[in-house]
């Protein structure tokens, strides 16, 4: 077994044995800084930003209560030569990630700003629309292989319908973003306009782990460390994904496709297998379920990869892989975050050509319609 | 007498405080359920006529699913062909907010279980019900029933106050160790924060579900806090937690516990490592893969065949007919799950029964 961060890589390492290009569904572009927005904000809402700033639930203005192993959350070689963070360079992401790896397309996932969990809804929208026009102006209309999401603040749903209505008619974005750390359990009523519109609109709604949405990382309470909050990820996404599918979400919008990102995929078959084992049991209190839980789960639902489970045995990741659906599974790095998987090495399982190809390229080429 | 077959987790049931508790309180407490009628103080977590929380079956004509003993003797003994098993009362002591009214009532629920069910049945073993609310009288909880071995472990639920293994709980697991009690975390929750950090569910079935990440989160807990550094010698079991999450959710903690370890120096061995030593589970409900391969890669994914304890979870309806054991289990891991696991799980589980120290 090797470490769980990958060594650096070299320049020169290019791909030697595969043309298979490899499009990577979770890329994080970062603000050099937050006055980059000022561009796409107007005046009131810059000086909001500049006086009182955010308003998240959570003890810190400035950094998270569980410190991370690195700082942003970053690999230690991610850092550019011309300064900023990790993630705020275009060039130095093509030179280090994009062109090396052969990325085909990247898909950009926006963490920055807390767009999804600001208290002050109105600020929320603004900073949202704001960030929808930085990627396409610093980012996707500079480099045609990185594609953007539109991000929506799912607790103002009437304002995430009207900025995916407005960004919808520009193009140029291929899914809708909402945080699985809401004020509710994303499954519930008051989420469904947004549904309604992203299926409307053919695009994918996609889930990335992270957000502020007041209540403890786990059913037990507040952990103490970063090693407990970190691996709660793949709680708050289990939990998600039985809200979508118990609160009847796929039977409602059967055209909708649901993308968890960051997850990684160990915790889905079981979660399925325990949905099934009791759905006998609670069939009469979820009377608007036609299927079996698992059922729903495999033709509305696709996971990225990363960070992606390391057993002793190979035949073990295999066996996961298989109960998940390659069908389901999209490759994901992470990049430039520490817990990036390299898609040369992270799948320590033989995967057929075929398999490859769907992880890799072909799940993400037909999902998002690149 | 037949083979050995160790039931680790019935439920008797109590009928309510003003009746099946009131001889057991002291004359305060009495006082006070009868003139603020406290009442009624069944969990949230399992509404009694929820067809998850009985069995039709095992449904009495009046009263509630596991209240009567003539009942689950039938159930537990005779039908599912158990030698012995553990009494898990699960009525709402743990959860009152009243530090003091909380203790009264465990004490009583204790009692009760020993002047009602252990002394009438010497197959039967119970839990420690503990007022966690306040650690120092949950320690003289324990203390009040360390001689009597027929209490073989201590119940808490999987979903209280705080995550189990911060620091102000050590002296509670201090007590629980020094008297060979390991830990019972149960399914259940005392509603102080959403079971998950998406928030209040809407069902019951997802409220359910999601006890599966809360049991996770403990383990998380009581590994990177250190109580398995500081304790031991401190076995956890998990009751009703669910199974076969178990494997991904040992890689994920191997996997974090390499890239964030520096963070907590004293946990000096894989996460993995230490469950298969410190953490058991039971085996109803398994949440089966649908198929025999399937249950096949998942014990040999788990990589122990000491963590199993096998259970009915009486009268909860996990299961029908009369077999409790999850299909495609193999032979020598039912054979441990019944009888060894569970022997060397509560120590004081005394095969000749029923004997004070």
């Amino acid at each position: 077994m090797s470490d769980v961060i990958d060594r650096p890589m070299l320049e020169q390492e290019l791909p030697a044995r595969s043309r298979l290009r490899i499009i990577d569904c979770d890329i994080h572009p970062s603000l050099h800084a937050r006055s980059d927005l000022n561009p796409f904000l107007s005046k009131r809402w810059q000086e909001h930003l500049k006086t009182f700033g955010d308003h998240l639930r959570t003890p810190y203005i400035g950094t998270t209560p569980y410190p991370r192993s690195s700082p942003l959350i970053a690999r230690r070689d991610a850092w550019p030569p011309t300064g900023g963070p990790p993630g705020s360079d275009l060039d130095f992401m093509r030179k280090q990630h994009l062109d090396p790896l052969d990325i085909e397309f990247g898909l950009l996932q926006v963490l920055d700003m807390f767009i999804f969990s600001q208290q002050n809804l109105d600020f929320g929208a603004a900073i949202q629309r704001a960030v929808n026009e930085w990627q396409l102006a610093h980012w996707t209309s500079r480099e045609p292989r990185l594609k953007a999401a539109i991000l929506v603040g799912q607790d103002d749903a009437e304002a995430a319908v009207a900025e995916m209505e407005r960004c919808a008619k520009i193009g140029q974005y291929v899914q809708i973003n909402v945080s699985p750390r809401a004020n509710e359990p994303l499954g519930r009523h008051r989420y469904w306009p947004i549904y309604a519109c992203a299926q409307d609109l053919g695009l994918p709604l996609g889930i990335h782990v992270g957000g502020y949405g007041g209540h403890a990382p786990t059913g037990g309470g507040w952990p103490s460390y970063y090693a407990e909050e970190h691996q709660s990820n793949a709680h708050t996404m289990a939990a998600t994904l039985t809200s979508l599918v118990l609160e009847g979400v796929p039977e409602r919008f059967p055209r909708l496709k649901i993308v968890f990102i960051e997850g990684g995929f160990g915790w889905i078959s079981s979660t399925m297998w325990r949905m099934d084992q009791h759905f006998e049991r609670f069939r009469a209190e979820v009377p608007h379920l036609m299927r079996r839980p698992s059922e729903y789960v495999r033709q509305h639902f696709w996971f990225t990869t990363q960070p992606i489970d390391e057993p002793d045995e190979a035949r073990h990741l295999r066996s996961l892989i298989e109960w998940v659906g390659v069908d389901r599974l999209l490759f994901s790095s992470d990049y430039p975050h520490w817990d990036f998987d390299d898609p040369r090495s992270a799948f320590r399982t033989p995967l057929t050509k075929a398999e490859r190809q769907k992880i890799f390229n072909a799940n993400a080429r037909a999902l998002y319609k690149l | 007498m037949a083979a050995t077959r160790i039931d680790c987790d019935i439920h008797p049931a109590v009928g309510g405080t003003r009746t099946t508790l009131l001889p057991y309180l002291d004359d305060h407490w009495k006082e006070q359920v009868v003139s603020r009628a406290i009442d009624g103080l069944d969990l949230s977590s399992y509404p009694p006529n929820m067809p998850l929380s009985a069995r039709p079956d095992w449904r009495p004509k009046n009263g509630k699913p596991g209240s009567d003993l003539a009942m689950v003797q039938r159930g537990a003994f005779d039908q599912l062909g158990a030698s012995h098993a553990i009494c898990n009362v699960l009525y709402g002591a743990q959860a009152v907010y009243d530090p003091y009214m909380a203790a009264a009532f465990c004490k009583a629920i204790n009692d009760w279980i020993e002047n009602e069910w252990l002394a009438r049945d010497c197959r039967l073993r119970a839990s420690i019900a503990i007022p966690l609310q306040a650690p120092d009288l949950a320690i003289e909880e324990i203390e009040r029933r360390a001689g009597d071995n027929r209490f073989v472990s201590v119940l808490v639920l999987a979903q209280g106050e705080s995550l189990l293994g911060r620091r102000h709980y050590w002296p509670v697991w201090q007590a629980a160790e020094k008297h060979r009690l390991p830990i019972a975390i149960h399914a259940g929750s005392q509603y102080r924060t959403a079971p998950s950090s998406v928030g209040w569910p809407s069902y019951r079935y997802e409220y359910y579900l999601a006890e599966a990440q809360a049991f996770q989160a403990q383990v998380l807990s009581l590994i990177y806090e250190g109580v398995f550094v500081k304790f031991p010698d401190l076995k956890v079991v998990l009751m009703e937690s669910g199974v076969t999450w178990l494997p991904a959710f040992m890689w994920r903690a191997n996997k974090t516990w390499r890239g964030v370890r520096v963070e907590v120096p004293w946990v000096d061995r894989e996460p993995a490592s230490i469950m298969r030593d410190h953490i058991r589970l039971t085996t109803q409900p398994f949440d089966n893969p649908p198929d025999a391969a399937g249950v096949a890669d998942i014990i040999d994914m788990i990589g122990s065949d000491r963590m199993f304890l096998f259970s009915s979870d009486y009268p909860h309806w996990q299961f029908d007919g009369d077999d409790a054991i999850p299909p495609h289990l193999p032979p020598e891991i039912v054979s441990r799950m019944c009888a060894d696991n569970p022997l060397k799980t509560f120590p004081r589980l005394s095969l000749e029964g029923g004997s004070h120290e």
